[in-house]
């Protein structure tokens, strides 16, 4: 168990050098776009005069790598800045966002992982039937369509012919947690149909991909049922890619939902990022891609302990 | 057992037709195999690779491997058709009382669980015993099975686990529900010599003690005559002949029978150093060697290889046969010592030697299926170390291709172009053969290039590498486990065992007492076509000392 202490100590700081480099990366391509925060406040009326003195109370008049630097200086203390826009501080921006964005994507991971899970499996077990085609044919149709109009279709039908769930999910403060789970139903089915096909197809492939081995011959000369060859030999030797897969696809559910939470009017924080980026508010920018890096790094290195975790020879050594 | 005849039939193969698979076409791989067995009684299938034993061996459980399928005959088990059964009913019969050995119990017990769960799942999915008794019976047969610590050993993962006791944890597992019987696939085909005596002396003790009726699958004759009352022999999918054991042996009626029999007798000529102490061509002198993860692998290790002379290397899994072959083509850099060619030091690591050292030592592999690139024309993989070494091209590069492909005996028309996975076994091993000549090299290290072979065609490649030494002045470094090879080709012998030379000497002293305790027991641990080597060896030896007990008792440090 100490490997894997040193293991998680390697890959945090490796981390920490990614998000280092993922900062430098965004600020610059911020810099790339058209145009800067003071033009973008002020809009049409702008006058030369006015920018120039916006920009010098916004700091904006200072070379860009001093300007890094400037933020750098307080990242590392932990001072994101505040917004440009909003005068607010980046935490209390982000914060209620982030944790909105968080409750949708868990929302959605409890039902998806599971349930594609289960219909790897399945499909494993009546692997070449029609029923296994059939669920082929549907995730994959479900993976392809573009997610607002999964959204929209869901909308459709669930809210605007049969009124089922609501169309918008608007959340106020204080509201229960059926409640909440109620009037967030849709994005998150939408979420589940997006991410289930990805997960459901590894599952069944890692599965299949292990019937060649003698292990599972011996099972089936044991006697052992199809549906026990599957869940008691094959799956648990499956983990490892399994567990990168959803890995990949919960870290989209937490950083790919932009479209998702438009067409929901839903308050996370890919709504945020694209109103910051329009805006060039760039402390914001930052924060939000800083957060989606380190989600994936995070939950990258979550699927890598999962792997050595779920493997005997390394769990139990010789 | 010869009164097996009077017992009641137990299984009764008729006319089996099996089905194989390839580039979607059905191709018949069994063509109509009679097998009758009794009761009680242990009959051994033998054959060479391909000849369908271990399909056979499937097809009497009712079950057919992924690509293969039972296109006729009947398999009557005990009174019932398994091929005319539904699933459910062969399911029912399969574990509980057909039960199946297989050959590499490492990669059939499942790694994600304790090898005692993976015994009581039949008897208790077949409603046969409790978890709790399955487990207590579990460890009684432990214990029969001469398996150390047999109440603890069950709750290890099967890698905790070396090799022999988990073969012998197989065969345990099988008898969980004391099965009418059991097929061994080859049980003791991936072990050493020395571990190979324990597991076929556990398995010979628990069948006759229980009863059980088995088929013994092997391609090794001597294992068979010891643990089958009768034999029956196979080729290309059709049956040979069949007899009791000792008439199989002492009369074999066909030619094909005969030709096997007689692979054992090949014996090349020994050749001696010449009188006056020549120069050794190549030299390895006071090595150490170790992994960058572990321990010691080879200490302190020198011998000599002569020109126009093999050097046999031999020693069980883990002895440092191989290690010795990296360090001396510069693959692992050793600790300490030094590798030298005609008396001048090799630099330690292969990047610093020249092209024209380098061309000196080449290497034969033992799987020449994953040592040949399968994308590339036979004309390429042989063409390449002959432009590289040689700096032939053009017309002088095909002739030199040629050449090399007459002098393995391969037709250069017919096979310049085909790729390896169109070549069976034997011509992929001459295939690695010629691409070691192009370079045109004095010594070549061969790294058990027969183990993977059936026995006719590895005395072909033994045959050909003699014929080469004598026409090319050619030294071998030659690494194996198979004392008989040894016997067949070597001219001198280093017997290695855990990274260090145990012995060494011209073949004629080594085979002959007295010799040092290990190289006796690896000597006399090489199975006999006497079917009454086993019980005599036993006796001999004692129960107790015998695998590896033995191994561990007979010193060396």
């Amino acid at each position: 168990m100490n490997a894997i202490a040193t293991v998680i100590a390697k890959r945090l700081g490796l981390g920490l050098l990614t998000l280092f480099i993922v900062s430098i990366l965004i600020f610059f391509a911020v810099e790339l776009l058209p145009g800067d925060m003071a033009e973008a406040v002020l809009g049409m009326g702008a006058t030369e005069e006015t920018t120039a003195a916006l920009r010098e109370r916004m700091g904006l008049d200072q070379p860009a790598p001093m300007r890094y630097l400037d933020w750098l200086g307080g990242a590392v203390r932990g001072d994101f800045g505040v917004s440009l826009v909003s005068g607010a501080s980046v935490g209390e921006a982000i914060g209620q966002r982030l944790l909105n964005t968080l409750f949708l994507a868990s929302y959605a991971a409890v039902i998806a992982v599971p349930f594609a899970i289960a219909l790897g499996v399945v499909v494993a077990l009546l692997r070449d039937t029609l029923f296994d085609r059939l669920a082929n044919v549907l995730t994959l149709t479900s993976i392809s369509s573009p997610e607002f109009f999964l959204g929209y279709i869901l909308i459709l039908y669930l809210s605007v012919r049969t009124g089922f769930f609501p169309a918008i999910s608007s959340l106020t403060a204080g509201m229960g947690l059926g409640e909440l789970l109620y009037r967030t139903f849709l994005p998150a089915l939408t979420l589940v149909l997006v991410v289930t096909a990805h997960m459901m197809r590894m599952t069944r492939a890692a599965i299949i991909n292990l019937l060649a081995e003698p292990y599972i011959e011996m099972a089936r000369l044991k006697g052992a049922p199809p549906w026990k060859v599957i869940v008691h030999h094959a799956l648990p030797n499956a983990w490892a890619p399994i567990i990168n897969v959803v890995a990949l696809n919960l870290a989209y559910l937490i950083t790919g939902v932009v479209l998702v939470e438009v067409v929901f009017v839903y308050p996370g924080i890919g709504q945020l990022l694209v109103d910051a980026v329009a805006k060039r508010d760039f402390p914001i920018v930052q924060a939000c891609c800083l957060i989606f890096a380190a989600t994936f790094i995070l939950l990258n290195l979550a699927a890598d302990l999962g792997a050595i975790l779920t493997n005997p020879r390394l769990r139990h050594p010789k | 057992m010869s009164s097996a005849q009077a017992r009641d039939v137990l299984l009764e193969i008729r006319d089996l037709r099996i089905d194989g698979r390839t580039n979607e076409e059905w191709v018949p791989i069994i063509k109509g195999v009679d097998l009758t067995l009794h009761r009680g009684e242990v009959l051994g299938l033998i054959g060479e690779s391909g000849a369908g034993k271990s399909t056979i061996g499937a097809a009497a459980m009712g079950y057919a491997r992924d690509g293969t399928r039972i296109s006729g005959g009947s398999v009557t088990f005990d009174g019932r058709d398994l091929v005319t059964a539904s699933e459910a009913q062969r399911r029912a019969l399969r574990g509980a009382r057909i039960a199946y050995v297989a050959q590499s119990a490492a990669a059939s017990f499942n790694p994600a669980h304790r090898i005692i769960d993976q015994h009581v799942e039949a008897p208790v999915h077949h409603r046969l015993r409790s978890k709790a008794e399955a487990r207590e019976d579990a460890m009684a047969l432990y214990e029969r099975l001469r398996l150390p610590n047999p109440d603890e050993i069950g709750f290890r993962y099967p890698h905790q686990v070396s090799g022999g006791q988990l073969q012998r944890a197989m065969t345990a597992m099988a008898m969980s529900c004391r099965p009418d019987l059991i097929i061994f696939d080859e049980p003791t085909t991936a072990l050493d010599v020395t571990t190979q005596i324990e597991v076929l002396a556990a398995i010979r003790d628990i069948v006759a003690e229980v009863g059980t009726a088995a088929i013994y699958i092997s391609h090794d004759l001597a294992v068979v005559a010891q643990m089958a009352d009768t034999i029956k022999v196979l080729l290309r999918g059709e049956g040979v002949e069949e007899a009791e054991t000792r008439r199989m042996l002492s009369h074999p009626q066909e030619e094909y029978t005969r030709s096997l029999w007689a692979v054992r007798s090949f014996e090349r000529p020994q050749k001696r150093r010449p009188a006056g102490g020549a120069a050794p061509l190549v030299e390895i002198a006071g090595v150490d060697a170790a992994y960058a993860s572990g321990g010691k692998v080879l200490d302190d290790v020198s011998f000599e290889i002569h020109p126009g002379m093999t050097l046999a290397v031999v020693g069980e899994s883990g002895s440092g046969k191989s290690t010795a072959a990296r360090v001396i083509t510069g693959l692992l850099p050793p600790a300490r010592g030094e590798v030298r060619l005609k008396g001048s030091p090799l630099p330690p690591h292969f990047r610093d030697r020249s092209r024209a050292e380098l061309r000196q030592v080449q290497m034969i592999y033992q799987m020449a299926d994953t040592a040949l690139n399968p994308k590339l024309r036979i004309r390429d993989i042989v063409g390449r170390p002959a432009q590289f070494y040689g700096g032939l091209s053009g017309k002088e590069l095909r002739r030199r291709v040629e050449e090399l492909l007459e002098l393995i005996e391969l037709d250069p028309a017919d096979y310049m172009t085909r790729r390896p996975p169109e070549l069976s076994g034997g011509q992929k091993q001459r295939i690695g053969i010629a691409r070691a000549l192009a370079a045109d090299p004095e010594v070549i290290i061969c790294d058990e290039v027969t183990s993977a072979l059936d026995q006719l065609v590895a005395e072909g490649i033994l045959k050909l590498l003699g014929r080469l030494q004598d026409e090319l002045d050619l030294a071998y470094m030659f690494i194996t486990h198979d004392l008989a090879t040894v016997r067949a080709i070597a001219d001198e012998v280093v017997v290695m065992r855990d990274g260090r030379v145990v012995e060494q000497g011209p073949k004629d002293e080594m085979f002959a007492p007295p010799h040092h305790p290990y190289t006796d027991l690896l000597l006399s641990s090489v199975p006999e076509m006497d079917p009454d080597w086993l019980s005599r060896l036993l006796e001999e030896r004692g129960r107790d000392n015998i695998g590896e007990a033995a191994r561990d008792g007979s010193g060396g440090h």
